[in-house]
């Protein structure tokens, strides 16, 4: 699931907190975006597709392509349009939409 | 239920002089943006990164401050992270704050949603670390996150400055793979030269960030075709043709981009019509020289009006301010015309430069008409094949696509596949892209929960409770 971090992060104090991704506890800074830290962090991939189950990780940032929706609390959000809060319980979106028809 | 003078959307460039503009002239306003903080994507986190990463960011990124500054007025209420899903009746907007939604009614609505990252479908764009290069940019700005061991393909002003930010950070990008060829810079400079000279300022920068470059040593390809992104979990490599020969450049994260695009999606959702924009290769809404549209209340500024870039979208978001204020009676109409004046002037001064820039730099072409088995609609997995396969058995409009295979019902409602869906259709059938027409976009153009929705009824029986 973790692949190498290609983020490099510029520091700047913040304090880190315990999300979980996928069952697995991980430092974020707090405040910080979600996705850019889970990238930073090395999560990946953040889904699965529905169709093709191809993995998918954000790709514009700005809450245009949802490719880097996770679940949180039973609701499908963007994570780029997400904070870090301490405690996050993330994971992927229940792939299977396909499978509907 | 709320209301105000005028309603904008969005906070970046021409939504925050829009803003400050009609404060000033006494209107009050209620500015919803989707971000925490103000400044759009171009000036994003202006307050915070530009005090830490000024080195890096540059000097063009502190005209960001000086617009976020100007929020500061009694008259301007800006609502931050709300995500606004639906219009009624042209200038009720409906939003979400925190998983609490309501609404806002304008005597005025001002749409200022900016500009996307044009699609660029090329194989393998929806690998884990294909990124666009609006997305490193916007790393950097609000989380101070620098791409390593990465590859920019495309072209285009802004693959230049991502270039140069990166090596002023100290993690210059492994090769810099460029679309356009010394024929389309001649040809730009034939047709649009007396352009390119009244737009020098622009020019010089470009110019500036290109010897920045060339004295950091990044590896440029210029003129590069068949681009494909490899690797099976994640990015590996980057492969093209170049220099008249395969080339192929390893990395972890290749950063795509080939011009933005206006985001047409809130004004589309209320019918504003649009028309095929040949010069931007693109589709830009119908409005009047103050920014107003076909809904007398509803004016569009900025680059979602079309592409002119920061410096010009506070101009129209000024000038559109200056026409609201007018038609709702703060300022008389010689007031308005007078103040417009200079800012016209200014305007014209900051397009200039612009077809220059449109044609030196062109669409890569490879990435207008992929091949058959490249995904186009990136939530779908739609192919190109796919759409000319629909065109082959009599499919002529976007609309009909959906039926056929879906493309545009994803998630990002056709935001990253509509203008391919529109010019694949386009090319198959002889048709022009402004015939071709686009996606038909309904709302909710953003998610909303059936519980935000719910928490709506109250406010509507307040509502009518008040019109009673």
């Amino acid at each position: 699931m973790k692949t190498a971090s290609q983020l490099r992060k510029l520091a700047d104090g913040s304090r880190l907190v315990r999300v979980t991704f996928a069952g697995t506890d991980f430092q974020l800074r707090e405040g910080g975006n979600l996705a850019a830290e889970m990238l930073a962090a090395g999560i990946g991939p953040f889904r699965y597709t529905p169709v093709s189950g191809a993995p998918r990780n954000p790709y514009c940032m700005m809450g245009a392509c949802f490719d880097c929706l996770v679940e949180i609390d039973g609701v499908i959000r963007q994570a780029c349009m997400m904070e870090v809060r301490e405690g996050l319980s993330i994971s992927r979106p229940a792939a299977g939409e396909a499978e509907h028809d | 239920m709320t209301e105000a003078d005028l309603v904008v959307i969005g906070a970046g460039p021409a939504g925050m002089s829009a803003a400050r503009a009609a404060a000033d002239a006494g209107l009050s306003v209620v500015l919803l943006d989707e971000q925490r903080k103000a400044g759009g994507q171009i000036y994003r986190d202006v307050v915070r990164a530009a005090k830490v990463r000024a080195d890096i960011l540059g000097p063009d990124f502190h005209k960001g401050l000086e617009l976020v500054h100007a929020l500061r007025h009694a008259n301007i209420h800006h609502i931050t992270g709300a995500t606004v899903w639906q219009i009624e009746r042209n200038t009720r907007v409906a939003y979400t704050v925190e998983g609490a939604a309501s609404f806002v009614t304008g005597k005025c609505l001002l749409i200022a949603t900016g500009a996307l990252e044009r699609p660029i479908p090329v194989p393998g764009w929806t690998l884990p670390g294909a990124m666009t290069a609006g997305a490193a940019q916007i790393l950097l700005k609000q989380s101070g996150m620098l791409v390593e061991n990465a590859v920019l393909a495309g072209c285009g002003p802004l693959l230049y400055l991502v270039a140069a930010q990166m090596c002023r950070a100290g993690t210059p990008p492994q090769a810099l793979v460029e679309t356009q060829s010394t024929a389309n810079i001649l040809a730009a400079v034939l047709h649009h030269g007396m352009g390119a000279i009244q737009g020098w300022r622009q020019l010089a920068k470009g110019l500036g960030l290109l010897s920045e470059l060339r004295s950091s040593g990044v590896k440029r390809f210029t003129g590069a075709s068949a681009i494909a992104i490899e690797g099976s979990e994640h990015v590996e490599a980057i492969r093209f043709t170049a220099r008249g020969r395969r080339q192929r450049v390893e990395c972890s994260t290749v950063l795509l981009h080939h011009g933005v695009v206006a985001n047409t999606q809130t004004a589309r959702s209320i019918g504003v019509p649009h028309h095929w924009d040949e010069l931007q290769r693109a589709f830009v809404p119908e409005k009047n020289k103050w920014g107003r549209t076909v809904h007398p209340q509803v004016y569009i500024a900025g680059d979602g009006a079309g592409i002119g870039g920061a410096d010009a979208a506070a101009i129209t978001g000024r000038i559109a301010a200056l026409a609201i204020a007018g038609e709702l009676g703060a300022i008389t109409q010689a007031e308005r015309d007078a103040a417009a004046l200079p800012l016209r002037r200014d305007l014209r001064r900051e397009l200039a430069a612009r077809p220059f820039i449109d044609r030196a730099y062109p669409p890569y072409g490879g990435a207008l008409s992929p091949a058959d088995e490249t995904i186009i609609c990136r939530c779908e997995e739609v192919t190109a094949g796919d759409i000319r396969k629909y065109a082959k058995i009599g499919c002529r409009g976007p609309n009909q696509t959906k039926a056929f295979g879906r493309p545009g019902m994803g998630p990002c409602q056709g935001r990253y596949c509509g203008l391919t869906v529109t010019e694949l259709l386009a090319a198959a059938n002889g048709l022009s892209p402004q015939d071709t027409g686009y996606y038909r976009i309904r709302p909710p153009i953003k998610p909303v929960t059936l519980g935000e929705l719910a928490g709506l009824a109250k406010q509507i029986e307040d509502e009518k409770e008040t019109a009673q």
